[in-house]
């Protein structure tokens, strides 16, 4: 099916530039923290949580725009969770385009699932 | 240890980890949480959070190409992944109440087993007798061998999808892609063609991930600092091992990383028993 495919290379492509750009706001982040914190001593031998900067949605967009290091590598690893996600809502839209039902079902049911998983207060 | 030097040296750790989880089809997530805790005495909650946001770029990444080359059974994908989700979610509740030895444990018997799965014969299975379920549900599918498509069946649909929602369950509960497990579900039981079933397991497992991810992320087993040298490193080991998987195939060298990892597995059941984790 020529559509199948068509809708095969734009995954892929969204695939890629997700990646590539959630990688790339890590990486200025993690500039920024290390240039900042480099020299302070790091200890993860103890499991403490995080603060709500880095584990807040509001607090990791708040942090971004006042350009605190770790709130900006959250937000690439927010984005970098998101492109998965993206990815079924766009084959979702692509099933509605082939009238396949089923499966524009079956990509919403996946979705459902992870906005549960989302919203369903699970982390505290 | 300061911030800077720590974080070159999980960004080294991470890239081998990379490289290796490639070179074998392990992953990197399997190879990444014994570094980081048994090596770096990293908190096991940081480093299976850590593991896990790096399995999502590995699989995106590498999802990337194979769609493109259309080996990816998509509609397979999505189906499973209504289990490979709902697993990851119980998967990650389950986390919180486990008491770290047992994750532990839990988790050197699932390395060991991958180690195990890592050295299997590949079997390219196409003649299967057509499933009244798969038909339904559209998953049989084509594949290209040397330039032309092969039609092949999928049988034991219910089968694979409970593996399915068990290898979900030990990607949230572990951190980990459970690539070991997603071939027991294609390959053993709906008997899918290698080439296919590596690719699909491969692209189910970023969504699966992400379901547990954003869990992880509220709960504060994400931690940035970390996570930053854990993905940038896992990402350019997969990719450099990419490259180098064409040229060669050694068996002795698969052998070989099965070898370290089954020790490393060893280390973590131990420290798992022994509470020094």
């Amino acid at each position: 099916m020529k559509q199948d495919r068509d809708i095969q290379l734009f995954i892929g492509s969204l695939l890629r530039w997700g990646v590539l750009l959630s990688m790339a706001v890590v990486i200025f982040g993690g500039t920024i923290y290390l240039y900042r914190h480099g020299n302070s001593i790091a200890d993860y031998s103890i499991f403490k949580g995080q603060p709500a900067l880095t584990s807040n949605f509001t607090s990791i967009i708040n942090g971004v725009f006042t350009f605190r290091g770790r709130a900006i590598i959250q937000l690439g690893i927010l984005l970098l969770i998101a492109t998965p996600i993206a990815r079924v809502a766009c084959s979702a839209m692509g099933f509605i385009a082939e009238k396949d039902y089923l499966y524009v079902g079956i990509a919403l049911t996946v979705l459902v699932i992870i906005t549960i998983s989302m919203l369903g207060g699970f982390g505290g | 240890m300061t911030v800077l030097i720590l974080t070159l040296i999980i960004l080294a750790g991470s890239y081998a980890a990379g490289l290796v989880g490639s070179l074998t089809g392990l992953g990197g997530g399997v190879i990444i949480i014994p570094l980081l805790t048994i090596l770096l005495h990293v908190d096991i909650h940081y480093a299976i959070g850590a593991s896990l946001v790096s399995v999502i770029a590995t699989s995106s990444g590498s999802a990337a190409a194979y769609v493109k080359e259309g080996i990816t059974n998509m509609r397979l994908g999505m189906f499973l992944e209504i289990a490979t989700t709902s697993g990851a979610i119980t998967g990650a509740i389950v986390a919180k109440y486990l008491p770290v030895q047992y994750i532990a444990i839990l988790f050197g018997v699932v390395l060991i087993f991958s180690a195990g799965m890592s050295l299997r014969k590949k079997v390219e299975y196409t003649g299967q007798k057509k499933s009244l379920l798969a038909e339904k549900l559209k998953l049989n599918g084509t594949y290209p061998v040397n330039d032309k498509p092969v039609t092949y069946n999928v049988s034991n649909v219910g089968g694979g999808f409970l593996m399915m929602m068990f290898a979900g369950a030990m990607s949230g509960l572990l951190g980990i892609g459970s690539g070991a497990l997603k071939v027991v579900a294609m390959d053993g039981m709906m008997r899918v063609p290698f080439k296919v079933s590596t690719t699909t397991s491969n692209f189910m497992i970023g969504v699966t991930a992400a379901a547990s991810a954003v869990v992880y992320l509220q709960r504060g087993y994400i931690d940035p600092g970390l996570a930053m040298p854990v993905v940038i490193g896992v990402l350019l080991g997969a990719f450099t091992g990419s490259k180098i998987l064409v040229h060669s195939q050694s068996k002795k060298l698969r052998y070989f990383f099965a070898v370290i990892v089954t020790f490393l597995a060893i280390q973590m059941i131990y420290k798992g028993i022994s509470g020094t984790l």
